[in-house]
């Protein structure tokens, strides 16, 4: 690195700092040694053109207001097992007893110190992985300076959503955290996460299923208009497992949400999926790599933008098919729907395939609401704005799918009709 | 009922004149038929009356009771009574068809000052309608139009002009895609809506469907104008001839 990278790096983990011993700390310096190696993401870099990576770079976190809202939190209404986050950290009081039938739950900070814990078999290792071929310099940021995080070990049926809330209320303040969540052959959990978090916050999610296992995701995050986020997935599927996970976003200056999915055991099934709504100085990336390693696998991302008043979404997205991932299933689509003139898409799909027996296929388009489509609606007596919202939804219907719980699909789907009701002229 | 005078109208874009001044009054209780050749402006007709998008007014009138209908929104014509059933429905994915259904009947009623139905209520009277046309509650809960047969997308705009009760019905070529056994129903269901508070004009090509939904007047448009006005004899006798007679009378 040349002096000047060298200089930012050392700017950016200023105040980061890692536990003394523990379990962890092998991952930690393997991840800071990894880091000083790569350096902080710059324009140049390939999948860092579309977005300024300049405010997740800084020594400190850009300002944010925080959202005043009497709106109850998202998920409010499901039966669920609470972990609070306020500024990235832990909230006990506003927490529930971390304990459920079917699951091992802790908090990396509790348990940093123990010399062995389950989590060592996960936490940093799908980061590492999820390095190659492309360099998540911020992912392994978090590893190695990662202040707390749930860890939550899936060893049956879970009886009910494990749903980690990340409330802020500084307007200065930067969260690093750092979940783990290992689901052993047969088990099955749902992970919620919802709140701004943070005014800026990094986070990494590491998903680990085994054999026949099944992992559900569902993530809100926060309406906090001038929030920043660098959040990354690293997910890693063992046989006949299921991995599902649906990301919808409502404003917020700045996010980019990288998930990479490794499919290593024979017919694996993984779902990633996102919404994005956005109103004026909105940016969101959604990267997303899968890696078809193993014959027999179904993949589908699913990732839709609606934008207006300079919105800018971006999406980059490739299935990567390994030598002897026969019978590889893959499916891309990214879709914008622009409600003005200002907005942009820039999408980035990709497939590179090294098996012959395969089946994969990508779309992309941008589009604006179908005047036809309008003029039914209102035709019925249903006013414009109303029509426009309702055909707002429709665009977003298939992101929606791709949630299995009705519930959970129905708390997303008021959220979005309020956030577009708000909108209304 | 519906007063049409000199209605002129062009394309906006290209400026193409489509409606050469057409004078049509529809009386409450009274079903008319507007036949014609392609592109000889029917659903032009059809169109600006429900006020899509793309057309120009250049001339003439439109009202409805007596209310100017030209300069009022879609959504403020479908409150006034005026209904459209589309020649090819519209599909919205991730709509559900009752869903849809109940927001629109309640905007319609909430724009006339009424007061909105609620979801118990609406779901008995649908529920009633629907089965009348065939429609079982899986049509109802799917997405609008999404995965309906030809058959289905029609039955489904008859159930939404049971459901909606509007004064004046337009219907656009409903006959097009349709089965026998599916006309029959779709005939039906328009039959029984026939009343003496509400109007229909229904637009085809073929008499066939005159057969099922008796018209009490048969007009012939040509080139954009009415040319020729008759009782129910009038489409039998364009099925069995052809326009060839009226376009050489019309000159």
């Amino acid at each position: 690195m040349v002096a000047s990278a060298i200089g930012a790096l050392s700017a950016r983990l200023s105040g980061l700092a890692m536990p003394a011993a523990g379990w962890s700390l092998p991952a930690r310096r393997d991840a800071a040694l990894r880091l000083e190696g790569m350096g902080l993401p710059g324009r140049r870099d390939e999948y860092w053109r579309f977005t300024r990576p300049d405010a997740f770079n800084a020594e400190t976190a850009p300002a944010a207001k925080v959202l005043e809202s009497d709106e109850a939190p998202l998920f409010s209404g499901i039966d669920r097992l609470r972990v609070v986050f306020v500024d990235g950290v832990f909230d006990a009081d506003q927490s529930d007893p971390l304990d459920m039938a079917g699951l091992e739950i802790d908090l990396l900070a509790d348990v940093a110190d123990r010399d062995s814990h389950w989590a060592e078999g996960v936490y940093g290792i799908l980061e590492a992985r999820g390095q190659d071929p492309v360099a998540r310099p911020h992912a392994a940021l978090n590893t190695a300076h990662a202040v707390d995080g749930v860890l939550i070990r899936a060893t049956g049926k879970a009886a009910k959503p494990v749903a980690i809330h990340h409330y802020r209320s500084s307007e200065t303040a930067d969260a690093v955290l750092h979940h783990v969540v290992r689901v052993e052959a047969g088990a099955d959990v749902t992970v919620l996460e919802t709140g701004p978090a943070a005014a800026r916050f990094n986070k990494v999610m590491e998903v680990d299923v085994a054999d026949g296992g099944a992992f559900h995701h569902v993530r809100g995050q926060g309406r906090d208009h001038e929030r920043r986020a660098a959040t990354h997935i690293f997910a890693r599927l063992g046989e006949a497992s299921t991995f599902k996970s649906c990301t919808v976003t409502m404003n917020g200056i700045m996010t980019r949400n990288e998930c990479v999915i490794e499919l290593t055991g024979g017919g694996a099934a993984a779902h990633v999926a996102g919404a994005a709504l956005g109103d004026g100085d909105f940016h969101h990336d959604d990267t997303v790599f899968v890696i078809h390693g193993a014959e027999r696998c179904e993949s589908r991302q699913v990732f839709k933008k609606v934008l207006r008043n300079g919105a800018v979404g971006v999406f980059q997205g490739k299935i990567l098919v390994k030598d002897g991932a026969q019978k590889t299933d893959g499916y891309q689509i990214s879709q914008s729907l622009l409600l003005d003139g200002d907005s942009q898409f820039l999408a980035k799909p990709e497939l590179e395939i090294y098996a012959d027996d395969v089946r994969c296929s990508h779309g992309s388009t941008t589009g604006a609401i179908d005047e036809d489509a309008l003029f039914y609606l209102r035709s019925r007596g249903v006013g414009k704005s109303e029509a426009q919202d309702l055909l707002v939804l429709s665009f977003l219907a298939d992101v929606i799918d791709e949630i299995e719980d009705e519930r959970l699909a129905g708390d997303i789907v008021g959220r979005l009709e309020t956030w577009l009701s708000r909108r209304r002229g | 009922m519906l007063e049409i005078k000199d209605l002129r109208v062009s394309l906006e874009e290209e400026g193409k004149r489509i409606l050469n001044g057409v004078d049509l009054t529809v009386e409450a209780g009274m079903v008319h038929a507007v036949m014609g050749p392609n592109g000889s402006g029917k659903s032009t007709l059809s169109y600006v009356l429900s006020g899509r998008g793309g057309y120009e007014v250049t001339g003439g009138t439109a009202t409805l009771e007596g209310a100017d209908i030209l300069g009022m929104e879609p959504e403020e014509r479908a409150a006034a009574g005026l209904f459209l059933a589309f020649q090819y429905p519209v599909e919205i994915p991730g709509v559900g068809n009752m869903s849809f259904l109940r927001t629109a009947l309640n905007a319609q009623r909430k724009s006339r000052g009424e007061e909105e139905v609620s979801a118990a209520e609406f779901l008995k009277v649908i529920r009633a309608k629907a089965a009348r046309l065939d429609i079982d509650a899986d049509m109802l809960k799917r997405p609008v139009n999404v995965g309906f047969s030809g058959g289905e997308k029609k039955r489904n705009e008859i159930l939404q002009m049971a459901v909606l009760e509007p004064k004046m019905c337009i219907l656009d070529e409903t006959d097009s895609g349709l089965d026998v056994d599916a006309m029959k129903l779709v005939a039906g269901g328009v039959n029984e809506l026939r009343g003496a508070g509400r109007a229909f004009l229904v637009i085809t090509h073929y008499q066939r469907l005159l057969d099922h939904i008796r018209p009490d007047v048969v007009h012939i448009m040509v080139d954009g104008r009415i040319v020729k006005t008759g009782g129910p004899d009038l489409a039998v006798a364009v099925e069995k001839n052809g326009y060839a007679d009226i376009l050489a009378e019309a000159g």
